[in-house]
Formats: C-alpha cells, sequence, structure tokens
C-alpha cells in the first residue's frame, strides 16, 4: 500500500513502481471480491440470527474466539442505525428547509429530541418493537437499532438541514433556470453541498453510536433483563465478573475496529469529499487516503458503475426530462401551492394530533407522582447539574493551555491530529469500569468518581476546538503581539482567548450536552453484581429504567430535555451569537 | 411596444409585504418589452432593483403584480428557453468543466452521446477547449466565467440575461471576454435572438448594447431607455461615445423633477421613499467623504465646479461606489449637484482643509443638523439618565419605512457617522447605544475588536 503511495507521483521515472502499479488492479480486485463474499456470509449470519426465536437473555461467552461475532453483530447495530440516521436526517433536512411553515416547529423540535438522552428513548422503543414483532429476535434487535438511532441522528439531521440553507442564491437560481429536476438538483447541488457536514457528523454520530452502544445491549426493563449478543454486553459482562484478561481484549477489539474504521471508511471519504469543498482556490493541504486511490483504480468498481449506475441514472433523467415536459404548461401554479396548502394542513393536523394524544397518555402516567418523587428529582437535577459545571471548569482548566500550546505548534499539531481522530471516536464508555475500580480504589466516592468520568468523556470536544482555534489564529496577529511585547497576560486577554472563543463555544456546546447524556452512565454503575449509584438525576433515570417505573423515567427526561434546552437558548445560543459575529476572524 | 416581443411585461412590479400598514416597494409598476435582435443593458445604482427585474424577467420570481408574456402567453405556462450567466459564475465546484456544461442538456434528457458533442462544441466556442476535466477551481476567473458562458450557451437560448457578467473579473480579462462575447453575436455564432445585461458599468453598457435603459431608485423606476445607433466596434474615445456615457452619468446624477406615486390595486398607497420621514442614508464613510471633497478641490476650476464623469475617471472608480459618496456629500450639504457636475459649498471647503479633530467638529455639527437619525439618537441619549439607548428603538422606528436589510443598513451607517463625529458610541454586545465619555473601560474593549 505504502509503496503505492510514493510510487505514484513519479510513475513514469521507476520501471518498477510501474509494474507494480500495473499488477495492482487485480490483487485489488481479488480483495474486494473477498469483501463482498465476506459480507454476503456476514448478512446470512445475521439473518438467521434475527429470523430465530426471541432470545432477550443471551449467554454472553468471554472466550477470545466470539468476540469477532460480538464485533460483527455491534458493527451491524451501528451501521443499521446509521443509515436510518442518515436517511431520516436528508429527510427531516429537506422538510425544515424548504417548508417554510413547518421549519421553525421542526427545529424547535430537533433541539428537544437531542436533548434527551439515549436511555430514556430505550424502554418505549425496545417494548414497542417486541409488542410489533413478538415472534421473532427482529423485535428487540430493531428496537436497538432505534435506540442507537436516537443516540445518533440529531447533529446529522441540523448539520444537513444548515447546508441546504447555506446554499448560495445563484447557485440555487442556475438550477431552476436549466430546470432541473428535484433529483437532478439533489444530486448535483444539495447532496454534494452538503456533503463535508454530513461526513464530519457521521464520525461523531458513530461515535456517539458506539456510546449508545454500550448503554443498549445489556440493561434491565422493571422484571426482565435483556442481554443481546456484542461487544458492549462482552464488556459490561466481563467488568462485572472482574475478568480483566477479557476485558483487555475487548478494548483491544474495539481499539481495532475503531481503528479499522477511521482507515476503511473515514478517512477514504474524507478524501473524497474533499471535492465538495466550496471553495474558489485549490487549497494546499489536501486530505490523501491510500485506500480512496485503491478503490479509485479498480477494475471491478469502475466496471460496475459503468454496466449499472451510469445507464440507470441516464434512463432516470431522461424518463424525469419527459414526465418535466408532459407537466409543463399542464399544472398551473396556484393549483399547485393550493395542494400544498392542503397537503400541510393534513400533516399538520395529523402532527397535532398525535402530539396532543402522547401528552395526555403522558400526564395521566405521571399524574399518580407523589411530591417526594418531584423533590427526589429537583434535587437529582441540582446535583447532575453541578456535576456537569465542575466537570466543564475542570476539562476547560486544562484543554485551554494545552490545546493552545498545540494549536501554536504546527509539529506538534502535525503528530497530534490522528491521534485526536481517533480518540476524539473512541467511546470512553468502554473504560469506564476500569477507570472506576481504580477511583473507588483511592476512596473517591461515585459522586466525585462521576464527574472524573464526565470529564473524561467529554473533554475532548472542548480540546479538539482549541487546537483548532488555535491553528486558525493568523499569524500576522501573533507577530503584532509579539512586536508590540505583548506580557502574557495581555496576549491572552487580546489575542489567544478572543482569537479561539468560537471554536471554544463549539466544544463547550458539545462537552455540555455530551456531560448530560454522560450523567446516565456516570452515576449508576453495576460492578460486580453490585449497584453503585448516586444523587443525581442520570441515576434516576437509570434507577427508573431498572425498576419499570415509567412515571418517574418519564418525569426525569422532561426535567432534562427542560434543562439541556433552556441551557442551549439562554447561554449557548448568545454566546454562539457573539462567537459569530463580534469573534469572527475574517 | 410591438406584439412580437420575445419577452414583454406589463405593469410589473415587486413589494415585500410589512406587518404595518406600509409595504416596501422595490420595483414600481414597469412596462418593459425585449425584442430579437438586440442587446438590452439594464443600468441603474445600487438599490435600484436591477436583478429583480432581471429575474422576473427570466421567469424566476414571480411579480408581486402585473405580467410577464413569453411570445403573447403568460410565462408561468410556457416552456421558456432562457439562460442567466451570473455575477459569481455559479459553476458547482464538484463538477468538472465538461459535466458543468452537460447538466442543463442532462435536465432536458438529452442522451450522453448527443450531449457530450453539444458541450464540447460549445466548450470550443468559449475558447475552453482541451479544459473539459479540469474542475473550476483550477481555473482562472476568467477561465470560470467562460464555462458560465458555455453552460449558459450550450442550451441555445433564445434569450441570454446576464447578471454583471464582468465585475467580478479584473479589468483586462472583462474587457477580453466581452469583445469576443460580441463577436459571437455578431457573427450569429450562437442562435441567441436577444441578450439583456445588467451592469453597473457605464461604459460597458454603452459599449455592448444596442438599447440602454436607466433605472432610478427608491422604488425601482425607468428613468430613461434609449437606443444606441453607434456601430460596431465602437470607440471609447470618440465624441459620441463619451457624449453618451455622460449623458447616463447625467440622468444617474441628477436630482429627480417629479416623482410619481404608483398606485396599487387594493388602495394602500405605497410610500415613495422621498415622502419619506426618515431620508435615506447614502452607505458612505466619513473618511470617505472628505477624500472626495480634496479630490474635487484638487480638480475644480475657480468656481469650485467639477465634473463628476472626471472625479470618477480619476479615482477609478465604478458609479456604484461613487454614488453613495456624492450623495452623503450632498445630504451634509458640503457639495451641491447639477447636471452631472458638482460644486463645493464654503462649508465643503472648510471641512475637507480643516485637520482631524476639527474636521469632526465640523461633521457633527453638519450631521446633527441635517441627519434626522443622528440628531435623535443623540437626543435620546442625551434625554435618558442612564444615557443607553437599546439599538431595537431605532431599529422598530426604521422598520416602518425601509426593509429589514435596509434598516440594519442604515443603523450601520449612522453608527459609523455617529462614532466619527463622536455623538455617540455603540456597544455591540449588548446592542445599544452610549454617550462616548461614559466609556472609559469600554475603551479597552474597541482596541481589542480592532485587532480582529
Amino acid at each position: 500500500m505504502s509503496e503505492t503511495q510514493q510510487a505514484r507521483p513519479p510513475r513514469l521515472l521507476f520501471s518498477r513502481a510501474f509494474l507494480v502499479d500495473r499488477s495492482w488492479p487485480i490483487v485489488l480486485d481479488l480483495g474486494i471480491g473477498a469483501a463482498l463474499i465476506a459480507l454476503f456470509y456476514g448478512v446470512l449470519l445475521l439473518a438467521r440470527y434475527w429470523s430465530g426465536t426471541v432470545v432477550p437473555e443471551s449467554q454472553i461467552s468471554l472466550a477470545a474466539s466470539a468476540l469477532p461475532r460480538y464485533a460483527f453483530y455491534s458493527c451491524a447495530r451501528i451501521l443499521l442505525a446509521y443509515l436510518l440516521s442518515l436517511a431520516f436526517a436528508i429527510g427531516y433536512g429537506y422538510l425544515a428547509a424548504y417548508n417554510k411553515r413547518a421549519e421553525a416547529f421542526l427545529i424547535a423540535t430537533l433541539d428537544i429530541l437531542q436533548s434527551i438522552p439515549v436511555m430514556s428513548f430505550l424502554p418505549p422503543v425496545i417494548l414497542a418493537m417486541m409488542t410489533l414483532i413478538p415472534t421473532h429476535q427482529l423485535g428487540i434487535e430493531l428496537g436497538d437499532i432505534v435506540v442507537i438511532f436516537t443516540g445518533m441522528v440529531w447533529n446529522m439531521a441540523f448539520s444537513f438541514y444548515a447546508s441546504l440553507k447555506a446554499i448560495p442564491r445563484e447557485l440555487q437560481e442556475a438550477c431552476k433556470i436549466n430546470r432541473f429536476s428535484p433529483i437532478q438538483r439533489a444530486f448535483q447541488l444539495e447532496l454534494p453541498f452538503a456533503a463535508i457536514g454530513l461526513v464530519w457528523n457521521s464520525m461523531i454520530s458513530v461515535a456517539n453510536g458506539w456510546f449508545a452502544l454500550m448503554i443498549c445491549e445489556m440493561f434491565n426493563l422493571g422484571s426482565r433483563n435483556f442481554r443481546l449478543p456484542g461487544l458492549g454486553s462482552y464488556l459490561a459482562t466481563a467488568a462485572s465478573m472482574g475478568d480483566n484478561h477479557a476485558m483487555a481484549r475487548g478494548l483491544i477489539t474495539v481499539v481495532v475496529l475503531i481503528v479499522a474504521i477511521d482507515q476503511l471508511i473515514w478517512r477514504p471519504l474524507i478524501a473524497w469529499s474533499d471535492k465538495f469543498k466550496f471553495e474558489n482556490v485549490e487549497n494546499a493541504d489536501r486530505s490523501r487516503s491510500p485506500i480512496l486511490d485503491l478503490l479509485r483504480r479498480s477494475n471491478i468498481l469502475t466496471r460496475v458503475s459503468e454496466h449499472t449506475l451510469e445507464p440507470l441514472s441516464e434512463r432516470m433523467y431522461a424518463a424525469l426530462a419527459r414526465g418535466e415536459r408532459k407537466r409543463a404548461g399542464v399544472l398551473p401554479d396556484v393549483d399547485r401551492t393550493r395542494r400544498s396548502y392542503l397537503a400541510t394542513a393534513v400533516f399538520g393536523t395529523f402532527l397535532l394530533l398525535i402530539a396532543a394524544l402522547t401528552i395526555w397518555k403522558a400526564s395521566l402516567l405521571v399524574r399518580g407522582l407523589p411530591l417526594v418523587e418531584y423533590r427526589q428529582l429537583l434535587i437529582g437535577a441540582g446535583a447532575t447539574f453541578l456535576r456537569v459545571i465542575v466537570a466543564l471548569v475542570l476539562a476547560a482548566a486544562w484543554t485551554i493551555p494545552a490545546g493552545v500550546m498545540i494549536g501554536f505548534n504546527p509539529r506538534l499539531a502535525r503528530i497530534a491530529q490522528p491521534f485526536a481522530q481517533i480518540a476524539a471516536s473512541f467511546p470512553a464508555t468502554a473504560l469506564f469500569p476500569l477507570i472506576l475500580v481504580a477511583l473507588l480504589r483511592t476512596g473517591a466516592g461515585l459522586g466525585l468518581s462521576a464527574v472524573v468520568l464526565m470529564m473524561l468523556s467529554t473533554q475532548w470536544y472542548i480540546f479538539f476546538n482549541v487546537i483548532a482555534g488555535a491553528m486558525a489564529i493568523p499569524s500576522d496577529l501573533k507577530e503584532v503581539s509579539t512586536l508590540f511585547g505583548f506580557s502574557r497576560i495581555q496576549r491572552w486577554r487580546t489575542l489567544i482567548l478572543p482569537g479561539i472563543f468560537p471554536y471554544l463555544i463549539t466544544g463547550l456546546i458539545t462537552a455540555s450536552g455530551g456531560a448530560w447524556n454522560a450523567s446516565i452512565l456516570t452515576e449508576y454503575f453495576k460492578l460486580h453484581e453490585r449497584t453503585l449509584s448516586t444523587v443525581g438525576l442520570g441515576a434516576q433515570i437509570d434507577h427508573a429504567t431498572d425498576t419499570g417505573n415509567f412515571a418517574v423515567l418519564l418525569m426525569a427526561t422532561v426535567i432534562m430535555a427542560l434543562i439541556v434546552v433552556t441551557i442551549n437558548r439562554l447561554l449557548w445560543r448568545p454566546l454562539n451569537r457573539l462567537a459569530e459575529t463580534k469573534y469572527r476572524l475574517e | 411596444m410591438s406584439q412580437d416581443a420575445i419577452i414583454r411585461a406589463e405593469k410589473i412590479e415587486k413589494y415585500y409585504a410589512q406587518p404595518s400598514e406600509n409595504r416596501i416597494q422595490v420595483i414600481a409598476q414597469t412596462d418593459l418589452s425585449i425584442e430579437a435582435g438586440e442587446i438590452v443593458a439594464l443600468l441603474g445604482p445600487s438599490g435600484s432593483g436591477k436583478s429583480t427585474l432581471l429575474r422576473m424577467l427570466a421567469g424566476l420570481s414571480k411579480p408581486s403584480g402585473g405580467n410577464v408574456f413569453w411570445h403573447g402567453k403568460p410565462i408561468q405556462t410556457q416552456t421558456i428557453n432562457v439562460s442567466i450567466v451570473f455575477q459569481s459564475f455559479a459553476l458547482f465546484p464538484w463538477l468538472t468543466v465538461l459535466e458543468n456544461v452537460e447538466a442543463p442538456l442532462k435536465a432536458r434528457g438529452m442522451g450522453p452521446s448527443d450531449r457530450r458533442e453539444r458541450a464540447l462544441a460549445i466548450l470550443d466556442t468559449v475558447g475552453l477547449d482541451g479544459f473539459q476535466s479540469a474542475y473550476p477551481k483550477e481555473l482562472s476567473g476568467g477561465m470560470r466565467q467562460r464555462v458560465g458562458f458555455a453552460r449558459a450557451l450550450v442550451v441555445e437560448p433564445e434569450v441570454l440575461f446576464m447578471d454583471e457578467p464582468f465585475s467580478a473579473l479584473d479589468v483586462l480579462t472583462a474587457e477580453n471576454l466581452r469583445s469576443e462575447l460580441l463577436e459571437l453575436w455578431a457573427k450569429k455564432t450562437i442562435p441567441t435572438q436577444a441578450v439583456f445585461i445588467v451592469t453597473h458599468n457605464i461604459e460597458e453598457a454603452v459599449l455592448l448594447a444596442d438599447r440602454i435603459i436607466v433605472l432610478g431608485r427608491n422604488p425601482g423606476h425607468v428613468r430613461t431607455d434609449f437606443k444606441v445607433t453607434l456601430a460596431h466596434p465602437r470607440d471609447r474615445k470618440s465624441g459620441p461615445f463619451t457624449q453618451l456615457v455622460d449623458y447616463i452619468y447625467k440622468v444617474l446624477t441628477r436630482p429627480d423633477v417629479m416623482p410619481e406615486v404608483p398606485r396599487i390595486e387594493d388602495g394602500k398607497t405605497v410610500r415613495d421613499q422621498r415622502q419619506m420621514h426618515y431620508e435615506m442614508l447614502p452607505h458612505a464613510r466619513p473618511g470617505g467623504i472628505a477624500g472626495l471633497l480634496e479630490m474635487i478641490i484638487d480638480m475644480s476650476d475657480s468656481s469650485g465646479r467639477a465634473d463628476i464623469y472626471k472625479v470618477a475617471d480619476e479615482l477609478a472608480f465604478e458609479i456604484d461606489d461613487l454614488l453613495p459618496i456624492v450623495d452623503a456629500a450632498q445630504l451634509l450639504r458640503f457639495l451641491k449637484v447639477e447636471e452631472g457636475d458638482v460644486t463645493i459649498t464654503p462649508e465643503g471647503r472648510t471641512f475637507a482643509e480643516s485637520e482631524i479633530l476639527l474636521q469632526k467638529d465640523l461633521f457633527r455639527k453638519a450631521a446633527t443638523e441635517h441627519v434626522l437619525l443622528l440628531r435623535q439618537i443623540a437626543r435620546a441619549l442625551d434625554n435618558k439618565r442612564d444615557h443607553t439607548v437599546p439599538e431595537e428603538f431605532f431599529l422598530d422606528m426604521l422598520d416602518e419605512q425601509f426593509s429589514d436589510e435596509e434598516t440594519r443598513r442604515q443603523l450601520e451607517t449612522a453608527i459609523n457617522w455617529g462614532r466619527y463625529a463622536e455623538l455617540f458610541d455603540f456597544d455591540g454586545s449588548r446592542r445599544r447605544f452610549i454617550l462616548p465619555e461614559e466609556e472609559e473601560e469600554e475603551e479597552e474593549e474597541t482596541a481589542e475588536a480592532g485587532t480582529e
């Protein structure tokens, strides 16, 4: 691989490189063929398992030989949840961006949904799916996938929506004047324009997917225990049995998977999406991926695309154009708008009815809740709130100086970047049992440990954003501050802090959201058949799920969503606006 | 107006509904037609709705009132064959040159081989032979606009619309492309029947057009519409050419004589901006005003008169950039404008020749005397006990008269002028106007903002 990569530019100079270059495609095609066969086998395996009878609590084997199968199941869940997210994000983005009447409502809904922790989706979704498909394993599995989906979809939907809104007007007009069909517009304008945002958000989403996976492969719903075969269950089982070897094996598998996904999927995707950069000058440092170069040279893929995709798309465009010609002049504008009004009205009423029904049912559920529970919940919310703040402050305290130091030093930054990417997608939750045991050994209680764990799982967002911010400070500004001999304090106050401010805010927003979500994993822990728990909203949500107390679960979720949305509106949104106006470096 | 026009607009207008009774009129009722065989140039100061008018004629935007006809039939019901060349090129950066040019043909359902043939032929015509597999970002600005032309021409449009197609290019490249376009047109290499070009460059209009339409603003309306009969190629230095250019400058700078107030069907009167309570602040910087005055003093004759066209030429300014500064100087009574000539007033002369602190004093005096908005802000600040007033207060008042965007720009200019005159300051993070002397600790913040 590295040979071809080096051999590529001076191709005509070295005949050996020339030869390697030419013999590669065959090896490549064989590789791709093998991968396809493996994929086919995997699908078969999955189909057999899913169509089998319901086994809610499968036996988790801690043997190393079981790991590949578990890894495969977990990856399949994440992949399907991701595909579901992608489809949802695109659909929702289109609806919100192009439907003026629904836009405000849809975006507010997204804001609320985003603030609901994954754990709260778990009981209703799983139970609904099991009722829907009671006879097959598919029911539980689909439920699980939908829960993972709720952990990864929102930021993608936001990203796609924002991209659609940011398309320059003249490009839209170029499509309109040339009578592009919606499909052509999607493929030639909207999807390419949104591609880069979607790829980066996909990376974040998949990382969130791993996070959710740790929760939802092994859980209790009231008296029923669920344990699905997968890496999350493996790690949880190993942790609760205190099997350190199995724990290590599991963690290594996770790391290997994440590195492999990074190299085999994200790197090629980022390099490929480079061409969708909306810029008018060619950028000097482009992302590279040897895998992408290989795929581009594969014979099979080129052939397949030549014989299937291209003729298909040609036929589609021809059909669309015929339809367009037929439609032109037949349907007056007024009729079309009236019809869309009607459709919106019907759809809107339908949504409102569902919402009303849900609220009615929910209020029935919560009505019986004693006042004491409310007090407990509010105390818990306060405790978690404090923990989130402390975790964020601690994280910012070390990441800002460290991030600035790295960002100001290009050599360090270059070394740190690949690690950063992998660390960002590594689920800190997988490490929790190990860290927790270590922390408890030092005598810290779970209340304190929860802060540390929360910080561990969210500090990276701040760290990487600070690095990016420090790197983006123009060197002439740095030179000015050196030239005028700014003192250290002055330098931080007038150059560095304002310079990294927008990035810092972005990092803090993500970290704060993450910290609330992490409270569920950090405040409540099952270790060696013991249940550790501390006062906090996260613990209350866990406990409610465990005991099947849905009234408390609902109330706790509503409180958490309210707090997160309120913080977003009152704190983060104004700060973000400030970052976009006053502190924007142009 | 002849019946065989390709595109004919009858009483089209554009306005935006406002929550209050008034509407923001962008374009007053206008009749206009595009006929076969002519290049029409549309000129006008910024804010006169040139681009809006183009988009209504091209069927991209629906007029708020009136109708556009395509060969005599309502344009919405017709499959029209027009193209637009955009100022920003509007190419898809992720498609190659060839794919960009093929895209409109794809939309029309043409097969791959025909498509390629047509696209390659047109690329050859515009001089892009051999560049088909390049990406737009690998090309220079001029080459990119050639792709823009190729994409517009590949569908063999009956009418070719161009929205300031040369203004993003450097002077030489623009000149080059213009003459090539004229050549394609004159030799009938392209089957295009008519060209409609929006520009703010007067010389460009006189160079290219068979017919020139000049718009006035507030709201946009046709000031003059005349044919240009000079033979091609036109010589910039010739007498008739410069006379035409001078004439258009005069039309663009002359204060209007009798504005007509358009009426809308349902009886709501549209407020003409000239009768407005607030005069529209031209978006000019105080420093620019001083600079212009100095320039005029240097170039004027003994009576203090100068030809504004010469000044613009000397400064290498486009009319769009110069007009707001002239308007501003006129508003502050530093200048008098007549028939394309400007005369500096005694106040203007003192202002231009003073040193900076005195200049600020003079500017403050002139501004408070002649600009209602600045006077109001200063007075409001004086009267409030805490000497701060939120921005919204003035936004709301301006909102009555201007569009949202214009309101914001008006306030921005007011802040700019007020800061220069040291009448008041503006706290950007709290969005409040404040008095400058109360600002000891805020001083640092502005210094900080200055480094951004």
